[in-house]
């Protein structure tokens, strides 16, 4: 015996090309919808994930001095500014601090670099206290520094691809003609240290003739202290700029969020205009079979029958359209990933859109739900046939 | 003429508007039809025939008058019924084929057959589909789409389709309205065998004589009169 199901599927496949078409239609608006939710929550999280591994929760930088490395490499590597060595004393005083890491960031023009040159940056830290914070480092390779003044580096794991170095290999750096030796490799974190050259602070310091000055401080606060009244006492350091992190990374979701309410509003238009297009396939074949609806009510088709019948070929076609939008929104996440992080200002680390099964699940029954309210004005047309409207137009 | 009344009809009116003019399509028409029989309606085009057939067979309502189905009052005087209460009625009752076959393009023969169970089910079903369909000559046309068939095979599929759920009635409109003679000859045939053979009551509206010749009472309308 045939089942209502069977007749709606089959009925779909009486024009191949438009329900193929329609079907697309709601491919590419779930692809959509299943991509930008999982930017959505993929970017907050890929920010997270980079703010929280960097190991202190507060950074005290020079006045004026870019405090992040994407910032420094947008300005070309110029544009540091220097703070005293002596304010890392200070800021040890305050109870609430529980540790410290003195930074002194440095970048030069490599002509080497890709096709037209670019800047390298050096990261100069302290062996005593850097490597406490960073504890989730592991070395791929080799190990932290033999001597605080040592003209090593220890490269992160996608400085050490780009530049093809092992341990034992030497970097020049460039305008200072000194070669460092590389000791250490890290393995992968998916943050930005993966593409930093670490250098011991005092070589910095002594090759680029910045003896006694940093360009950052990071601080690491006691668990339970008040983060406001930290910030507020550092504010009172001279020449300082006190950069919570925390702050950082909602200021950033608040840029991003104005961005990912657009990208949302375009994915719902993206929605609604599959489901008209849902609607006028559905419509269309209600009317071309107006007969045929008429003729199964002359059968004992309820009202009930033929709207079931109508809705179940809108679900077809919602869950057709909505299985192959996921498939899509899987097969094509790194492209998607890619494209986002062109197009956007500031990306962090790791992957920017994460879609998994409750995500995919999620905007499923999203698309499904709004096809079957648009199915149900076509529903409710067919489900209103009277078989002798159908027969009289049979007769004419 | 022998048999219970199994459909009466009493001064049955139907009146359409078009525009401001009104059509008078039935005007006072009474008729019984008693079980077992073969009845025939024929009459020149707009006569009425396939109004009467339609409000026999519970497709449409009357504007007045009144009608019995197995005894039980249909409609009387004013008295409308909704479209889910004439589908309950044309459930328990009738089966319809049409001139124009209405077969689902995209189902085989077994599964348009099977069609009306998707909807309902009666008690006295024919469970014995294949059977039913080779009491009907389609037995090695079962899983052919009705594209694949001539116009007397799908009108023997429709057939067979009005008679799964075992009707009391079997309603033709027009049977053979888009056959040729051989066909509707072979048609007619099976009609009158359902009828002889299986009791069923057939009535049926028609413009060709030799097939309202197989009727055991033909009934002329014009002018929305017998």
């Amino acid at each position: 015996m045939i089942r209502i199901y069977q007749i709606a599927y089959k009925n779909l496949l009486r024009k191949k090309t438009r329900t193929i078409l329609t079907i697309t239609g709601i491919s590419l608006s779930a692809w959509v919808l299943v991509s930008l939710l999982g930017f959505n929550r993929g970017y907050e999280s890929a920010l997270n994930r980079d703010i929280d591994s960097m190991g202190y929760q507060v950074l005290v930088a020079a006045k004026g001095c870019p405090y992040e490395a994407a910032t420094l490499m947008l300005k070309g590597g110029t544009g540091l500014r220097y703070m005293n060595e002596s304010i890392a004393a200070d800021i040890m005083k305050y109870n609430e601090v529980r540790k410290i890491t003195p930074m002194l960031m440095q970048a030069v023009f490599d002509p080497d670099k890709g096709e037209s040159g670019g800047i390298s940056a050096y990261l100069g830290v302290d062996p005593a206290t850097f490597p406490g914070m960073k504890g989730y480092f592991k070395f791929q390779q080799g190990a932290w520094f033999t001597d605080p003044d040592a003209n090593e580096a220890v490269m992160g794991y996608e400085a050490a691809e780009l530049e093809q170095r092992e341990v034992g290999d030497k970097i020049l750096i460039p305008e200072k003609k000194v070669e460092l030796t590389v000791v250490g490799v890290l393995k992968r974190t998916g943050t930005q240290d993966d593409g930093t050259i670490f250098v011991p602070i005092q070589a910095v310091q002594r090759i680029f003739g910045q003896a006694g000055r940093l360009t950052a401080i990071g601080v690491q606060v006691n668990k339970n202290a008040d983060m406001a009244a930290v910030e507020q006492k550092m504010y009172d350091l001279p020449d300082v700029q006190v950069v919570s992190l925390a702050q950082v990374k909602q200021t950033i979701i608040s840029l991003v969020a104005t961005a990912r309410v657009m990208v949302l509003s375009i994915a719902v238009i993206a929605v609604l205009i599959a489901m008209v297009g849902v609607v006028n396939t559905i419509l269309m074949s209600v009317f071309e079979r107006f007969q045929e609806i008429g003729i199964l009510k002359s059968m004992g088709a309820m009202p009930g029958d033929v709207f079931r019948l109508i809705w179940i070929e809108t679900f077809i076609l919602c869950l057709a359209g909505g299985i192959v939008g996921n498939a899509l929104a899987f097969a094509l996440e790194a492209a998607t990933d890619l494209l986002i992080r062109r197009l956007l200002p500031y990306s962090p680390t790791g992957s920017l859109v994460q879609i998994d099964a409750p995500l995919a699940l999620a905007a499923m029954a999203a698309i499904i739900g709004i096809g079957l309210l648009a199915g149900l004005y076509p529903a409710w047309r067919a489900a209103r046939i009277r078989p002798i409207e159908s027969i009289r137009s049979q007769e004419g | 003429m022998s048999g219970e009344i199994i459909i009466g009809a009493r001064d049955i009116r139907k009146l359409y508007h078009r525009g401001s003019e009104e059509i008078v399509a039935l005007d006072g028409v009474s008729i019984d039809v008693r079980k077992g029989e073969f009845v025939s309606f024929v009459g020149p085009s707009g006569s009425g025939k396939t109004t009467l057939l339609n409000i026999l067979g519970c497709l449409d309502n009357a504007t007045s008058g009144s009608l019995e189905i197995s005894g039980t009052g249909v409609f009387g005087e004013d008295a409308r019924l909704s479209e889910r209460d004439l589908t309950r009625i044309r459930r328990a009752h009738f089966g319809y084929i049409f001139q124009n076959f209405y077969l689902l393009p995209t189902l085989t023969v077994l599964e348009n057959v099977s069609v009306p169970f998707s909807f309902y089910r009666s008690e006295q079903a024919i469970d014995d589909i294949p059977g039913l369909l080779a009491s009907l000559g389609l037995e090695k046309r079962m899983d052919h789409r009705p594209g694949q068939l001539s116009g007397g095979e799908m009108q023997r599929v429709a057939i067979a389709r009005a008679l799964v759920n075992r009707p009391e009635i079997l309603l033709a409109d027009e049977p053979t309205g888009n056959l040729d003679t051989a066909r509707s000859r072979d048609i007619g045939g099976v009609l009158k065998q359902l009828n002889t053979g299986q009791g069923l009551t057939v009535i049926m509206v028609t413009h060709n004589s030799e097939l309202a010749g197989l009727a055991g009472r033909t009934v002329e309308i014009r002018d929305g009169k017998i």
